[in-house]
């Protein structure tokens, strides 16, 4: 499950998160930025390293940290 | 533009653009691709670089430089001010008319240019029971396509996955990524040849804050710190608040975020018929976070090698340019990432101490090398921590 959200109009496309992205799992275009779901590990190094706060992490609902 | 060429670049940014020329200089055909609409922008850069960095790769024209560099103002926590004179030995470029012209001069050259060219993919085909990289996949405006090259040459910046693809682990750690933003601001007035650079916890924490003068009252200003303190606090909103307070009512020309790999060179910057150079490479100064220059020696040093290796057929010889590189600056920058690691851990209260000790020499003794040998004197386990990161371990 994807837990890394990208707030779409905020992104500047600079790339620092494909840098730190230890599973290539960002395409990142000219204007478009997407994270590849089923390489992306929810390592969060891309949301620490990003210069503005683009990137957000979402902590998976309670009922689904039970289950895991 | 032709299905197939000797060299396809990837990333037309100085890196490519002088690999480009250099290789087609040699004979090669080449093409250079951009993903970008536009070569040269953003310009997601602070524009500064040492005059010896270019010198050798390519003619310095007058329209390239924004302005020529006297003097370094370092900043205190505590606000002193430290002056060496470094004597015009460094410019601020203007990237806008610089990354156009090195493009130009690899057409002129020769090679072939493309601009919304998104490689996304190595193009991969069995010669002979072996897979081997024979171009690249991507899609112009959309629409995909295949390019065919003997040679790939990745200069996709910090951003880099033509290494990825190839088998080569580009991935920077997240705390050596310095994590940048940058405004260009207009009615600015402050002295033209000096570069500002801000230290300590307030406004870089693990970086530095910079204001870099460029012509008509414009400067950059701009943020850099390390990922481990960009996970609490964002470069971006550090700088909102050190224009607020320093240039309330400069207009704002530009907003650009950036990343800068302040590390040493990747240890495999060739592999098979693929090689990288630039960020893309990781062969930025780490110290400084500079990386026009190495970008620009690394070009020209692979743009005649693969030459060269397309010339005889033989791609064993690529593995001259990772050598001419570790000579040239590849060592270098290794003992400065150590060194780095060493510096950018200083306290506000020993930044401050060394400053002020400088402040107590003579005019003439406050360069640079000054700086460092008072930081040195002023915290001697500097010295521990610099004989450790150098690798001089403890005895037991």
């Amino acid at each position: 499950m994807l837990l890394i959200e990208i707030k779409p109009n905020m992104c500047d496309f600079c790339g620092c998160c494909v840098g730190v992205c230890p599973e290539d799992a960002i395409e990142l275009e000219e204007a478009h930025i997407e994270i590849i779901e089923s390489r992306c590990t929810n390592c969060a190094k891309c949301v620490w390293s990003c210069p503005f706060d683009v990137l957000v992490f979402n902590k998976p609902p309670k009922k689904e940290r039970a289950a895991a | 533009m032709k299905d197939k060429y000797d060299v396809v670049v990837v990333g037309a940014g100085p890196a490519g653009s002088i690999t480009a020329m250099y290789a087609a200089r040699g004979g090669c055909s080449v093409l250079l691709m951009e993903k970008d609409r536009d070569i040269g922008m953003p310009v997601r850069c602070g524009e500064a670089v040492g005059k010896d960095g270019l010198n050798g790769v390519i003619e310095i024209r007058p329209e390239w430089i924004a302005a020529t560099i006297n003097r370094f103002r370092l900043v205190a926590p505590d606000g002193a001010v430290v002056e060496p004179d470094i004597g015009g030995t460094g410019y601020v470029l203007e990237r806008r008319v610089f990354d156009y012209d090195l493009a130009m001069a690899a057409v002129e050259a020769g090679a072939d240019v493309v601009t919304k060219a998104y490689v996304n993919g190595l193009w991969k085909e069995s010669v002979n029971g072996q897979e081997r990289i024979v171009g690249v996949t991507y899609t112009w405006k959309g629409i995909p396509r295949k390019v065919r090259g003997a040679v790939i040459v990745g200069a996709d910046g910090v951003e880099s996955r033509v290494g990825k693809w190839a088998g080569i682990d580009t991935t920077t750690d997240f705390r050596d990524m310095e994590c940048c933003a940058q405004m260009t601001l207009a009615g600015v007035h402050m002295e033209e040849n000096a570069c500002e650079f801000h230290f300590g916890s307030r406004w870089a924490p693990q970086g530095y804050l910079w204001v870099f003068p460029k012509r008509h009252g414009m400067v950059n200003v701009g943020v850099g710190i390390s990922g481990m303190a960009a996970k609490t606090r964002k470069p971006m909103y550090i700088l909102e608040e050190f224009i607020k307070e320093r240039f309330p009512r400069a207009g704002v020309l530009t907003t650009v975020a950036g990343g800068v790999p302040c590390v040493d060179t990747l240890r495999e910057i060739v592999k098979n018929n693929v090689v990288l150079v630039g960020d893309a490479a990781r062969q930025v100064n780490p110290v400084s976070g500079g990386g026009i220059a190495g970008a620009m020696q690394a070009g020209k040093i692979a743009g005649e090698v693969i030459a060269g290796a397309v010339a005889s057929g033989d791609m064993a010889e690529l593995e001259d340019y990772p050598r001419r590189w570790e000579k040239l600056r590849g060592a270098r920058n290794r003992t400065y990432y150590r060194m780095k690691k060493a510096v950018f851990n200083l306290s506000d209260e020993t930044l401050n101490s060394i400053a002020s000790s400088v402040l107590k020499l003579p005019r003439e003794k406050q360069t640079i090398w000054g700086v460092f040998r008072t930081a040195l004197v002023k915290r001697p386990s500097l010295i521990l921590e610099m004989a450790r990161t150098f690798g001089l371990k403890e005895r037991e």
